[in-house]
């Protein structure tokens, strides 16, 4: 194994970190006074500034401090969030962003501009609740105030001294994390008078200890005029693992109890640690008491099971690849082993190979689920693309989500992001009307764009829908026909007619935005969208809106094939694109020497000698078949000596020293270790129609 | 010229002059190619026609689950095709075509052995009197008795596929 560069390590958790605190204030958005949403980006914040500060990004950190502060001023609740807030701290979370990726450019200026607008949300939140409260006053503070002693945030609750008794533990492993069980304490002694006791108890024996883990766990017994919040806050960064169990023991009327009673218990837990199993016990049993009594400890709770939820192993994509080839080869083997044992007579070959057959076609079975992860992880990105279209628009837009859970091959949908994002502008600029428009027309004035994804059959469709004003075919016509797309007068199918707007360089925008009509985006829609192997679908209603569909097959390493034989060769011809079998008659054969036509049910289709094209140099079979294709509308019959049958094909890409050849997709391995072509029926169907234009002339 | 030979690249000489490389015979002529490309010298497989491609890798064989193409120097240095022998195996090298890392199998007659060659004995190839495409020849290294040729491999996949040879042969020899 290679060592690991610690800056990537550091740029992985960056992004994770930016992610939750982007995801956080999206949420917070909508629900300004969702105080999990609060904690969970302060702890972002916090996070990322340590992290930065640790691994050198003094920029990062200096700048993600800024925002912390804010942020620790709205969980205090001395700011309250804002949407200006909210968007302030998002657009420095970019900065945050381009901090990390690019640690020594110049950014101070950008910096500098954030801040201020940060500063300003922090100001404007603070200022109009207190009428009284002067508006200057906020910012200084804000600017200054590193940390805003947390006394002066309980002041209000009450003064009166309160004993406290907590009990925490943390995993084991926390160490490892970097975190300083002692430092928790020191902060407990910040707040007031502390009275430590540590439990031994889950110390195992000398030879059993690992130095890097932590056995102990703490008693204490706290006398401080804070509030309950304030002692929570203290373990803010370990809550999501840890057992808190928090006790108010009430207000303290006689100060001179505690330091009497706690030198005692000090002393008897030092002495005699065999007793203080039975003193800890309750601690376990109190952890689900304590979800009922303490809120925080409650939200911990859940955020924990949340973290749960989400539990999955990171393993680079090269490796999951492997394991397929893997999966590929052993499949491969595996048939041969069918092969072998099916001509022997040898039952308890067969046995083992019949069991081999199954395992081997389970195994492949969860290889292919393996890759697969729900779309909803692409969709969550949208969130954010919405949110800054709204701005550059001007125009309200919601975005509904569908289908989230519906699962896609990884690869499809990294590479489904792009074209989505072009989907998704196009929707919001073009799509959606501004909203004095969508007034005019009696909408709601909040346009939606919907993105929807659904599995029918062996693909999956994902949908960029609109309720917009829907794509005016005439223009479309027109602007093909003054671009000399088609000719005038052109019979075109509605379909048709709406595909033209993929077609490179076609934008019917009379002007070119920040965001969309150069007529490019929809270009490498298509492109993409081709390239793995799917289709797309236009449907839109003037006045109503337009509906977008790929429809993308399941996965891209296995397809449906017919195996057929030209002379010696074997070939597959993906079953999807596969019309009918027919045999090709002897007369009919005689007779269309001539022409390459065949007549089917009365349309003419042209055919094309596969034994021709590829040269074989062998005889014909004597009874040719004819196996029709078809790409939509255009269909070819390709003749072929033998058909084999049905074949799971495992589609292994062709090397850049076979690009050359357009008749090909791929190849893939047969049962018995051999190589079959695959057939790239688009290329095919061009070429009958190519030699049917041909004919056509000299006819 | 021998700052030509350096300028080229391949073969890449360690430091010490010296480089590992693996022989074979084809046509009666030695060749080599260093060692470190090398994955795997195999037998003969059964090999699958590509119809449409170029001569020189006219097939392609399954490679342990992979599909990579079989190129025959035979035919990219212009000579005839010849009947394999109890003796031929294919030697599956690891090339860069394009920026792609490429698995690609070669057809030889026989694989002899390891050798270790020393710069001081490579020699680019003379311009006249050699049978085959000089632009396709790295360097002739003397060893003993005979001269092994050090085929360029990247030249040999660049070149067929536009095959005006002498468009090459500029580009490859500007000093000459």
């Amino acid at each position: 194994m290679s060592t690991i560069d610690p800056m990537d390590i550091f740029r992985a958790e960056a992004a994770e970190l930016l992610e939750q605190i982007e995801q956080g204030l999206l949420d917070l958005e909508h629900q300004l006074d969702d105080r999990a949403q609060i904690d969970s980006v302060f702890r972002g914040l916090h996070t990322l500034k340590g992290s930065g500060a640790m691994f050198g990004f003094d920029a990062l950190a200096a700048f993600t401090h800024h925002c912390e502060t804010a942020f620790d001023r709205v969980r205090k609740g001395l700011t309250p969030a804002t949407t200006d807030l909210v968007m302030a701290v998002l657009a420095a979370r970019d900065h945050m962003r381009a901090l990390v990726d690019d640690p020594n450019g110049d950014h101070a200026a950008v910096g500098a501009e954030l801040l201020r607008k940060l500063q300003d949300a922090v100001a404007g939140g603070s200022g109009q609740p207190a009428a009284a409260a002067p508006i200057a006053e906020a910012p200084k503070s804000f600017a200054v105030d590193e940390t805003v002693p947390p006394a002066t945030a309980g002041k209000d609750d009450g003064s009166e001294l309160h004993r406290w008794n907590i009990r925490f533990s943390l995993p084991r492993d926390t160490m490892v994390n970097g975190t300083n069980p002692l430092a928790l304490l020191d902060e407990m002694r910040d707040l007031g008078e502390a009275d430590v006791r540590v439990d031994l108890s889950r110390v195992p024996p000398l030879d059993a200890i690992k130095p890097t883990e932590l056995y102990l766990s703490w008693i204490v017994t706290l006398t401080t005029d804070r509030p309950r919040a304030d002692i929570e806050d203290v373990f803010i960064f370990v809550m999501d693992e840890m057992t808190l169990e928090l006790e108010d023991l009430g207000p303290v009327g006689a100060t001179e109890t505690i330091p009497v009673a706690a030198p005692a218990e000090i002393a008897a837990a030092a002495a005699t640690p065999i007793a203080v199993p039975v003193a800890v016990e309750p601690i376990h049993n109190a952890a689900s008491a304590a979800d009922k009594t303490s809120p925080a400890a409650g939200a911990a709770a859940t955020d924990a099971k949340a973290h749960r939820k989400a539990e999955s192993v990171r393993v680079p994509a090269e490796r999951l690849d492997e394991l397929m080839d893997r999966v590929g080869e052993l499949v491969i083997a595996q048939s041969r082993l069918t092969q072998i044992a099916g001509s022997s007579l040898d039952t308890q070959l067969r046995t083992v190979s019949e069991e081999m057959e199954r395992l081997c076609s389970e195994l492949r079975t969860t290889m292919m689920v393996l890759r697969m992860v729900p779309v909803g992880t692409l969709f969550e990105r949208f969130r954010r693309l919405v949110h800054d279209l709204q701005r550059d628009t001007g125009k309200t837009i919601e975005l509904v989500t569908a289908g989230e859970t519906t699962e896609m091959d990884k690869t499809v949908i990294e590479r489904l992001a792009d074209p989505l994002v072009h989907l998704v502008r196009n929707a919001a600029d073009h799509g959606l009307e501004s909203p004095e428009g969508r007034r005019a027309a009696a909408k709601s004035e909040i346009g939606r764009v919907t993105l929807s994804a659904r599995q029918v059959g062996g693909e999956v469709i994902v949908t960029v829908a609109d309720d917009g004003r829907g794509i005016d075919r005439d223009k479309i016509r027109a602007k093909a026909e003054a671009s000399g797309l088609i000719p005038t007068g052109a019979a075109l199918s509605e379909q048709e007619i709406l595909q033209l707007i993929l077609q490179p360089g076609f934008s019917t925008a009379a002007t070119v935005t920040n965001l969309s009509g150069r007529g490019v985006g929809m270009d490498v829609v298509k492109k993409t969208v081709e390239s793995l192997r799917g289709t797309i679908d236009i449907s839109t209603r003037l006045g109503e809106g337009t509906t977008i569909a790929l429809r993308i097959p399941l996965t891209l390493a296995i397809i449906d094939g017919l195996l057929v034989r030209v002379g010696k060769g074997r070939y597959v011809i993906p079953l999807p694109a596969v019309e009918e079998c027919l045999e090709l008659s002897l007369e009919e054969d005689l007779r269309s020497r001539g022409r390459s036509f065949l007549s089917l049910r009365g349309s003419l289709v042209p055919f094309i000698r596969l034994r021709e094209i590829f040269s074989t140099g062998t005889k014909p079979d004597p009874y040719q078949k004819i196996v029709v294709v078809s790409t939509g509308e255009e269909r070819v019959g390709l003749v072929v000596d033998q058909i084999i049958g049905d074949h799971q094909t495992v589609i292994k890409s062709m090397s850049k020293l076979h690009d050359d050849v357009a008749t090909f997709s791929g190849a893939t391995i047969l049962g018995d270790g051999g190589v079959a072509l695959i057939l790239d029926v688009a290329n095919l169907v061009a070429a009958g129609r190519e030699q049917e234009a041909q004919l056509r002339a000299t006819a | 010229m021998m700052n030509l030979a350096t300028e080229l690249s391949t073969p890449p000489w360690r430091d010490d002059g010296e480089l590992e490389a693996l022989t074979f015979d084809i046509a009666g002529e030695t060749f080599a190619l260093e060692a470190a490309i090398v994955r795997e010298i195999l037998d003969l497989l059964p090999e699958t026609a590509v119809p449409g491609a170029r001569a020189f890798v006219g097939a392609v064989v399954n490679f342990r689950g992979k599909v990579i193409p079989l190129a025959d120097i035979r035919l990219a240095f212009g000579m005839p095709s010849a009947e394999a022998t109890i003796d031929s195996r294919i030697v599956v090298v690891e090339v860069e075509i394009e920026g792609t890392p490429t698995l690609v199998g070669l057809r030889t007659d026989k694989v002899t052995e390891v050798l270790t060659l020393r710069k001081s004995d490579s020699e680019p190839p003379p311009r006249v009197g050699m049978r085959w495409p000089t632009e396709l020849i790295e360097c002739l290294i003397k060893c003993g008795t005979s001269v092994i040729i050090f085929p360029d491999l990247r030249a040999i996949f660049a070149a067929n596929g536009r095959k005006t040879s002498s468009e090459a042969d500029i580009i490859r020899h500007p000093k000459s």
